[in-house]
């Protein structure tokens, strides 16, 4: 690479990375967020706990 | 017809089985580009004559800066029809691009960085195009925390989208500086008015890895969307449905 290598490497390691991690740390989101609907799902209604953080009650929208 | 069809997606019980099956054609097509790209560019595409090896930065920094700014105008396009026509779907995809776009500036910033120290000899200057391109990663991180911090979703769409319709400005500022002003960063590689003033093969690998990036791009804009529906919808009906 011409004395270059680190530099060039460098800009393609990242973008690998970063390319790699965003959907790997989706991936994660999903399924805690499909395992706390679940988990919603299946609690009798009476004593179903209230929404986690992530899944908050949110105001029924228009349109 | 057609076009009612079309507008039946808009409804995030029907677009949300519709990106489920679109997120892995174009994961896989980012990766079957991507792998075209980077042979291309890294073992058939020649030396350059200025630069040496250095430049081969190109096939990764320009495709990153020209999605920073291109979600950047697709962000601020769904907003502002979400604001318009008050349509859920359209304001849950600006907040899905978001992140993704603001990935982008910092991997152009940052490969841009690592192109700079040693074609200028610094990693960093204050040159219009390095600063407006901080700006566009800094109005990505305002609309965010901006939608963050209002916790009614209905407002926190309105004011984002205000802030991405005004922030808009920003991004023929980043690709007419090195026109406008006197900079450090070198002029446009290709140009819609004349033609390419690099090799055939180094402008082809830098296309199909800027066409990788933009696949990359959609398939996790549909994979972050289809999580942003599942939380803003679990009170429905359909939601109930699609997690058993």
């Amino acid at each position: 690479m011409g004395g270059y290598a680190g530099y060039v490497w460098g800009s393609v390691g990242a973008c690998a990375l970063a390319m790699t991690l965003e959907p790997w740390l989706l991936r994660r989101r999903r399924e805690r967020v499909l395992g706390e609907l679940r988990r919603l799902r299946a609690a009798p209604a009476p004593l179903r706990p209230s929404a986690p953080a992530s899944i908050r009650a949110r105001p029924r929208q228009t349109a | 017809m057609k076009a009612v069809r079309a507008f039946r997606y808009a409804a995030p019980a029907t677009f949300y089985p519709l990106a489920g099956r679109l997120q892995p054609v174009f994961a896989a097509l980012a990766i079957g580009l991507a792998i075209v790209g980077l042979g291309l560019g890294f073992l058939v595409a020649p030396t350059d004559a200025q630069q040496g090896e250095g430049y081969r930065i190109i096939f990764v920094h320009v495709p990153a800066s020209w999605m920073a700014m291109f979600l950047y105008c697709v962000m601020a396009f769904w907003a502002a029809v979400g604001l318009a026509f008050r349509i859920r779907l359209a304001a849950m995809t600006a907040s899905a691009i978001a992140p993704t776009g603001a990935l982008f500036a910092v991997l152009s910033l940052f490969t841009g960085a690592l192109w700079g120290k040693p074609m200028w000899g610094t990693w960093w200057v204050w040159d219009a195009r390095l600063t407006s391109t901080l700006v566009l990663l800094f109005l990505y991180l305002g609309f965010i925390a901006l939608q963050a911090a209002i916790d009614d979703p209905r407002r926190a769409d309105k004011a984002g989208a205000i802030l991405a319709i005004v922030g808009v400005v920003n991004v023929p500022v980043i690709y007419f500086s090195v026109r406008w002003w006197n900079t450090l960063h070198q002029g446009a590689t290709i140009s819609f008015t004349k033609s390419a003033s690099i090799a055939p093969t180094m402008l082809w690998a830098m296309l199909l890895m800027a066409l990788a990036f933009w696949m990359y791009a959609i398939a996790v804009v549909l994979m972050r969307l289809r999580i942003v529906l599942l939380e803003r919808e679990s009170h429905t009906e359909w939601v109930q449905h699609a997690v058993v």
